[in-house]
């Protein structure tokens, strides 16, 4: 089967190829494949799992088997920031419903979703380890513990300022 | 770091004689007062107190002392989990052993300035003991301290996880070289670890020395060891903490296990969420690699042993050993009916052994101090101490490690320091989804293996969340089954469906809809999904339901019967309402309120809110400027 690349997706299909390369030869790999694949794509849309599925010889429904088991593969496309409210038990008791609920008012959207600026994703997941600071939040890799949520506003704020930032940035250097 | 591969077993002895004495300061060593360091600085870098930005109070410190031309007197090392979570960022400064806690950006200089040139102790940063009013300055003082007993964690806060040979100097990897030197018999290493009566940490509590046995007996012409450090269990964080801490301990007695059951590759299957263990594995692994004590020939031997590492997509049924495996084979991670036992047929159906983080790091102690020493500590049945992850609505949160048989209240009120605002203690929850909620009445009992099984609960990987008055067991109950019911794996029906009907009843008598005859067809259905769910995920999702049923009915009654909730949880069950006496009649309330369900005159105190109309979406709590009102 050919696959159809989008022109402005080949520089990331090399990138793909170059993946595949190295761990096809072990066993077991898939999994890490479509890690490697998340990260260059941002998500696994099914083109991307069927290259894989092709370039691997494995029959796609083991591939989005593989991806619809697991909670950290997207097959939607993920904002610029994800943003990981930990319902851990520990921060559960200490209000993690609260902060949730602050973040979705804030951006107006609800878990699981992106804003249309692409910019946040609102996910939940199921404690990051960071129990002696609950409630805790990710925003990509970055910790926020002891939160109430007055501090949310603040935290997202800092988040879109430097976007703009960026963007003015870009714009200037254009 | 200029590393070299060890030849032999005299070669690391030399090395570890030579490096030990470059972190003798950390043991206290006065001695060093002639060399030019005379401090060390160990700077937290586990999770907690990086998201408090440790790193960037650590890398402040390097800076200035440059700047003062101290660098050479005074040495910066990162270093693993205090376990002092609540406090952090928290630094050690040796060799005496002052701990300082909430360590932000603006200390530092107050530090270098006061403590290192004047040798002036900053009481500000030092702990205060809430019990005695106190001020402790030496580490092993500290309340939170002074109960513990660190064995899995003997290295985490003293020694640079990053750094190999520090791991060396501390006697790291000196069992193995013996062992591969004095070409130990296989059977031998079984003994000891069977006399030494080690547990499996990761929950089930299987004896590890008849594991690696089992795992020894079955031929094979190619053979695996895997460390299970997929920690999903919510509230439990210790696995975490010794991979960020100490890997080398993990990685070495991985070494040994390979040596003794016959593999010569090993997997560590970790979480995705935990980037900085993995960091920290990685460099470990790296330079294992670059000193030849993985690989080909380890240490001029005939044995090789390599490790990678698999990282999980975040799946908990994941942490089922059968399910694990599946998951190391890039599958879907749903587990396997035993037997056959992964020590027969595992991964890619080959012999293959696992164990939980924590079972590995007690091993090279183990070895190294032998069995006898091990014996004398826990319990008759449960032997050696159990980290345990302290969390909840308690003083000290953190990480704790403590002899078997230890009692609860011990725990609870000498090392955590009590429940948080001086509530009310209700109830603490061991054992994660698969535990239950121990009661107040039962505080003192001695925590094993078994005394936490007798009581309805269990010891699992040693999550405690502590709650308070103001928790719902009934809406705990929920909140584990919602847990459950979503990362069970859909292979068996009695899990996949069980879990799901259970749910739905929780969900129905915390929206006040339950009745009595509820109970009954709830305690019967929970006990059919641990009869007949495939795995361990399914066998104890009911738990939690079945601990709070047997402890705390009168609140899931109190729910059913009089539709309230007495801890003030259940939305559905609650009403909001404004206190006459603090309202001030400002009128934001009715402004904000969605559904006009609030009405009042300006200046006219009390507001009044129309619980028919009320939606309890709790807007108008939080926009009260006097607190006036709240949820009852």
């Amino acid at each position: 089967m050919e696959i159809e690349i989008k022109k402005n997706n080949k520089e990331k299909y090399m990138q793909l190829d170059r993946v595949i390369e190295r761990y096809k030869q072990q066993e077991g790999m898939l999994i890490r494949i479509l890690q490697k694949a998340q990260e260059i794509f941002g998500h696994l849309p099914i083109e991307v799992q069927s290259y894989v599925s092709d370039r691997l010889d494995i029959p796609i429904s083991t591939v989005n088997g593989v991806v619809s088991f697991y909670s950290l593969f997207s097959e939607e496309p993920q904002g610029k920031y994800t943003i990981n409210v930990c319902m851990g038990t520990a921060c559960y008791v200490k209000g993690s419903q609260e902060i949730l609920k602050t973040i979705e008012e804030e951006l107006h959207i609800r878990e699981g979703e992106t804003t249309l600026d692409k910019l946040f994703t609102i996910k939940v997941t199921r404690c990051i380890g960071a129990c002696g600071l609950a409630p805790v939040i990710t925003i990509n890799e970055k910790v926020y513990g002891r939160l109430s949520p007055s501090d949310i506003p603040g935290i997202l704020h800092t988040y879109i300022k430097t976007n703009k930032k960026a963007a003015i940035g870009e714009e200037v250097k254009a | 770091m200029n590393l070299s591969p060890i030849k032999t077993y005299g070669a690391l002895k030399e090395l570890r004689s030579s490096f030990s004495n470059q972190i003798s300061i950390r043991a206290g060593d006065k001695s060093v007062e002639n060399e030019i360091t005379k401090y060390h600085i160990l700077v937290c870098s586990g999770t907690g107190c990086t998201s408090t930005e440790s790193n960037e109070v650590r890398k402040k410190l390097e800076k200035e002392l440059k700047k003062r031309n101290l660098d050479d007197k005074v040495k910066v090392f990162k270093t693993g989990c205090f376990g002092f979570c609540k406090l952090g960022p928290i630094i050690a400064i040796h060799p005496e052993h002052t701990l300082y806690c909430k360590v932000g950006l603006e200390n530092v200089d107050e530090i270098l300035e006061r403590h290192i040139k004047h040798g002036e102790i900053l009481k500000e940063l030092l702990y205060k003991s809430p019990k005695t009013g106190q001020y402790q300055r030496n580490i092993n003082d500290i309340d939170f301290f002074n109960s513990q007993r660190r064995i899995a964690l003997r290295n985490c806060g003293v020694i640079n996880p990053e750094d190999i040979r520090e791991y060396i100097a501390v006697g790291g990897y000196s069992v193995l070289a013996q062992m591969l030197n004095n070409k130990t018999p296989a059977q031998e290493i079984v003994e000891s670890l069977k006399k030494s009566g080690l547990r499996g940490r990761g929950g089930g509590g299987y004896l590890t020395g008849k594991k690696w046995e089992l795992a020894l007996s079955y031929e094979g012409d190619k053979k695996y060891v895997l460390c299970n450090a997929d920690e999903g269990d919510p509230g439990a964080f210790m696995d975490r903490s010794i991979l960020e801490g100490d890997p080398h301990s993990v990685i070495e007695a991985m070494i040994i296990a390979g040596y003794c059951i016959g593999a010569d590759q090993g997997y560590v299957y970790v979480r995705a969420e935990y980037p900085i263990a993995v960091e920290r594995l990685e460099i470990a692994i790296e330079q294992a690699k670059k000193m030849g004590l993985l690989g080909n020939n380890i240490l001029g031997s005939d044995f090789s042993f390599d490790l990678d590492i698999r990282l999980g997509a975040g799946a908990f049924v994941c942490g089922e050993e059968t399910a694990l495996i599946k998951s190391v084979m890039g599958f879907r991670g749903e587990p396997n009916p035993r037997p056959p036992f992964p020590a027969e047929a595992g991964l890619w159906e080959k012999p293959t052994l696992n164990n939980n983080v924590e079972t590995y790091a007690n091993i090279p102690i183990i070895l190294q101090k032998g069995a006898d020493w091990f014996v004398n500590i826990g319990t008759e049945k449960s032997k050696g101490t159990k980290v345990f992850a302290l969390a909840g609505q308690i003083n000290n949160t953190g990480l704790i490690e403590v002899p078997m048989g230890t009692s609860l209240r011990t725990i609870i009120y000498d090392i955590g320091g009590g429940i948080h605002d001086n509530k009310e203690f209700k109830a603490v929850q061991t054992g994660g989804p698969s535990g239950g909620c121990i009661p107040k009445s039962m505080l003192d009992i001695k925590i094993d293996f078994e005394s936490l099984a007798d009581v309805g609960s269990m010891m699992g990987s040693g999550g405690m969340i502590v709650m308070d008055e103001t928790d719902c067991m009934v809406d705990i109950a929920r909140f584990y089954l919602e847990f459950a019911q979503h990362e069970s794996c859909g292979k068996c029906v009695p899990c996949s469906i069980g879990t799901k009907r259970i749910l739905e009843i929780l969900e129905r008598i915390t929206k006040g809809k339950g009745k009595m005859e509820d109970l009954q067809i709830l305690e019967d259905l929970c006990l059919d999904v641990k009869d007949s769910s495939l795995c361990g995920l399914g066998q104890t999702a009911p738990n939690p339901v079945l601990s709070t049923l047997q402890y705390f009915k009168d609140e899931y009654i109190a729910h059913i019967k009089d539709k309230t909730c007495p801890a003030g949880v259940c939305n559905s069950l609650l009403k909001v309402v404004i206190s006459d006496e603090k309202c001030i009649a400002c009128g934001i309330c009715a402004r904000i309120c969605p559904v006009n369900a609030i009405t009042g005159e300006h200046k006219k105190p009390p507001f009044k809110i129309h619980q028919e109309v009320c939606i309890k979406c709790g807007n108008c709590i939080q926009k009260c400027p006097v607190d006036a009102i709240y949820k009852r």
